[in-house]
């Protein structure tokens, strides 16, 4: 998948998450930016990701994601 | 096939987002039966979860006055987290009209809170418990190094506590428990005879599974079977060892829907409100072909045929189900006698007319004969489950009569079987005698009155079907399908004419004829070449209509009409004044006797030119082209129109 793809397949989710139509990711974007981003969201959005997208993360990889970013460049990579 | 257990037997969600936003702005009134909409869609976890906050976020606590069941108070007492798992349960209370509020005990803490009066749970005042026992917390002392007595003694300690846990739970809160069955996800350490292995964590989850089966069974307790669940599905759908190393979720989050469905399910079913009656469809449903035009002897039904098989099964199941008390009903478009005939004389027939309490074989519209079959058995139309091959007919049902549930019916009848089981429809706690022998009760009134059927307004739903009759003269690619239509349909055929391949040839050779064919598209797609008409010349005004034939499939969506106003623009174009139509009685045509009457052809003035009983006049001067939810499209090569 594209760079566009992935961000527009996690905008899909991100709305539906948080329920907000106004979200627009950004690469820099983390927990920390978004009301109610927690440990269980974390889980929502990954396996979301895993589901839409046909991958899926291994622990090593989730532990290291920061940022929106990084799971968009992971996706990237994964679903090539 | 996803990887996750879904709800497969809903239809898919046509716009998630639009609707979604409905529930959300919907007026506070309004809000319940729109979510319960929503939620009688396929939604996967995220949507489900979505669809959970925005409802909660609406109704903000206020008790929806519009619910169809009694609201519950669901407890969930475990020993993992099931913060995940909560709107799944919420959704299927939703699904069925319920609402549902739901606790969880603080981690690992079932036990303190069960026993402590003061404790949120009591606060909570649960008016249903669900005890969810995670494998790990279950074979916590149990391990290879573990002697078979004490394996056998630590399986007697943990069912005494699981039984403690129900009985305390049943005196605090007189209410139903429903006990979770351990999921199976410890691996094998001796491998295929594991069974052997005393201390074996996964032997012990299966002796675990067989005790708490047996203990519910005297202790009135129900069995949510989560093993049984995950071996048709696949373990892996139902649980992730790594998420549970990084959450304590047992069961993962994308099986929250089928979790929350297995749950709802029992709730429904402890209000008594699980469906009672299987109205079955026949035609491609519960045998392949159309009997009426096919005649008993050729649809396809019974050993031999891989497909004929697959029918057998629809029936068996069918059948299995009535004789543990759910009441079967037929809902057909078919003349009755035809219907009854299979019924009768196929003998491969596994279901009988005495198995059937309400037959319902004629040619109005479903919601209409749904609705009647109610009544007849008087129940509710929420109790009753519509089986049909044909989306058009699964659409109209659910739109009409949004309580009714109608399966997403796979295409392969083998499967119907294990769609109608997944669905839980027929959800039942126990099956009495009374269950066994309600068939029979049935079976009495079989000699019963026809069922009085007035149509229902259906206009609303054929406009939103987008239908175009696209019509082109017969031509030589179209020639074995006109062929075969010619030569078997025999229920909407006004003269029953069979033609041979050189015959039609002629037709499309005759500059004083035309043969037109007509395909039926609509929101479901392309239902192929439904209708055929031959008009002839007979003389300098009239047109006479030697075939008019269409597949009954199409019945009751104005694509008479619509032909007829295609035929008038053709015979206008020979030069005709008049269409002179003709029925012919046949074996099986009895069904179009009043086709042209209902047309507005009028009964022939004694002219001499159109004597016969049978024949029909319409006056093209006076023909107005009748209104109509189709579009007429021409594929007529070189045609504007």
């Amino acid at each position: 998948m594209t760079e566009a793809e992935v961000y527009a397949a996690l905008g899909d989710i991100f709305r539906d998450v948080f329920l907000r139509d106004d979200l627009v990711l950004r690469p820099e974007l983390t927990a920390a930016d978004i009301e109610g981003w927690d440990s269980f969201k974390q889980i929502e959005i990954v396996m979301a990701a895993e589901e839409r997208l046909a991958v899926k993360f291994t622990t090593r990889e989730l532990d290291r994601l920061q940022s929106v970013g990084d799971l968009a460049a992971l996706l990237c990579a994964k679903s090539r | 096939m996803t990887g996750i257990p879904e709800l497969y037997w809903l239809p898919p969600v046509r716009d998630w987002r639009a609707s979604l936003c409905e529930v959300a702005d919907a007026a506070q009134d309004g809000i319940w039966n729109a979510a319960v909409a929503l939620a009688n869609s396929r939604l996967d976890f995220v949507q489900t979860n979505a669809l959970d906050a925005v409802v909660r976020r609406s109704l903000d606590g206020t008790a929806p006055g519009d619910a169809v069941a009694r609201p519950v108070r669901l407890a969930i007492l475990g020993s993992s987290t099931f913060a995940h798992l909560h709107a799944g349960i919420r959704v299927a209370g939703l699904r069925r009209g319920m609402p549902v509020a739901t606790y969880e005990n603080d981690f690992g803490q079932y036990w303190q809170e069960l026993h402590d009066p003061a404790s949120a749970l009591y606060r909570f005042a649960p008016t249903a418990v669900l005890f969810a026992f995670d494998a790990r917390h279950v074979t916590a002392a149990i391990g290879t190094a573990v002697t078979a007595a004490d394996a056998a003694a630590r399986l007697e300690n943990l069912c005494s506590w699981v039984v403690a846990c129900w009985r305390r739970a049943r005196d605090a809160f007189r209410c139903p428990i429903l006990q979770q069955t351990v999921l199976p996800v410890s691996p094998a350490v001796l491998g295929g005879n594991e069974h052997v292995l005393p201390g074996s964590r996964a032997r012990f989850i299966d002796l675990v599974n067989a005790r708490l089966r047996k203990l519910a069974a005297s202790e009135a307790v129900d069995i949510l079977p989560l093993d049984a669940w995950s071996a048709q599905a696949g373990l892996a759908r139902w649980h992730d060892p790594a998420l549970w190393h990084r959450s304590k979720q047992e069961v993962v989050p994308t099986a929250g829907p089928m979790y929350g469905d297995l749950v709802g399910r029992w709730l429904a079913a402890c209000q008594g409100r699980s469906a009672k009656c299987l109205v079955l469809d026949l035609d491609n449903t519960i045998w392949g072909g159309a009997v009426g035009e096919e005649g008993v002897e050729g649809i396809v039904l019974g050993q031999g045929s891989p497909l004929g098989e697959g029918f057998l099964a629809v029936q068996d199941y069918a059948r299995e189900l009535a004789r543990r008390g759910v009441i079967l009903a037929v809902c057909s478009k078919n003349d009755e006698a035809n219907a009854f005939d299979a019924f009768d004389r196929h003998p491969e027939m596994i279901l009988r007319r005495a198995d059937i309490a309400c037959f319902a074989a004629n040619w109005s519209d479903k919601p209409s004969n749904i609705r009647a079959i109610a009544e007849a058995l008087n129940i509710g139309l929420d109790a009753l489950v519509f089986v049909d091959d044909d989306p058009f007919e699964r659409a109209l049902v659910r739109r009409e009569l949004p309580m009714v549930a109608v399966p997403e019916a796979p295409d392969e009848p083998a499967l119907v079987p294990c769609c109608l089981a997944d669905a839980g429809y027929f959800e039942s706690l126990a099956v009495t005698d009374e269950d066994r022998t309600r068939t029979g009760q049935y079976a009495g009134n079989r000699e019963r009155e026809a069922l009085r059927v007035a149509s229902g307004d259906i206009a609303s739903y054929l406009r939103s079907l987008d239908m175009e009759l696209r019509w082109r003269r017969f031509d030589a690619l179209g020639l074995p399908r006109i062929v075969q239509l010619i030569n078997k349909t025999n229920q909407f055929n006004l003269t029953a004419r069979r033609y041979s391949e050189a015959e039609v040839r002629a037709v499309i050779a005759d500059p004083g004829a035309f043969g037109i064919q007509l395909r039926l598209l609509d929101c479901f797609g392309d239902n192929g070449v439904i209708a055929i008409v031959i008009g002839r010349m007979q003389n300098a005004d009239d047109l006479y209509i030697d075939t008019w034939l269409m597949s009954c499939r199409v019945l009751g969506r104005q694509v008479e009409q619509a032909t007829l106003a295609l035929v008038a623009d053709q015979a206008r174009r020979l030069g005709a004044r008049r269409l002179i139509g003709e029925y012919r009685a046949a074996p099986r045509n009895g069904m179009v006797r009043n086709h042209y009457a209902t047309l507005g052809f009028a009964a022939p003035a004694p002219d001499g030119a159109t004597v016969g009983l049978s024949l029909r006049t319409l006056d093209l001067a006076d023909f107005a082209t009748p209104d109509t939810f189709i579009r007429l499209i021409s594929e007529q090569p070189g045609s504007p129109t």
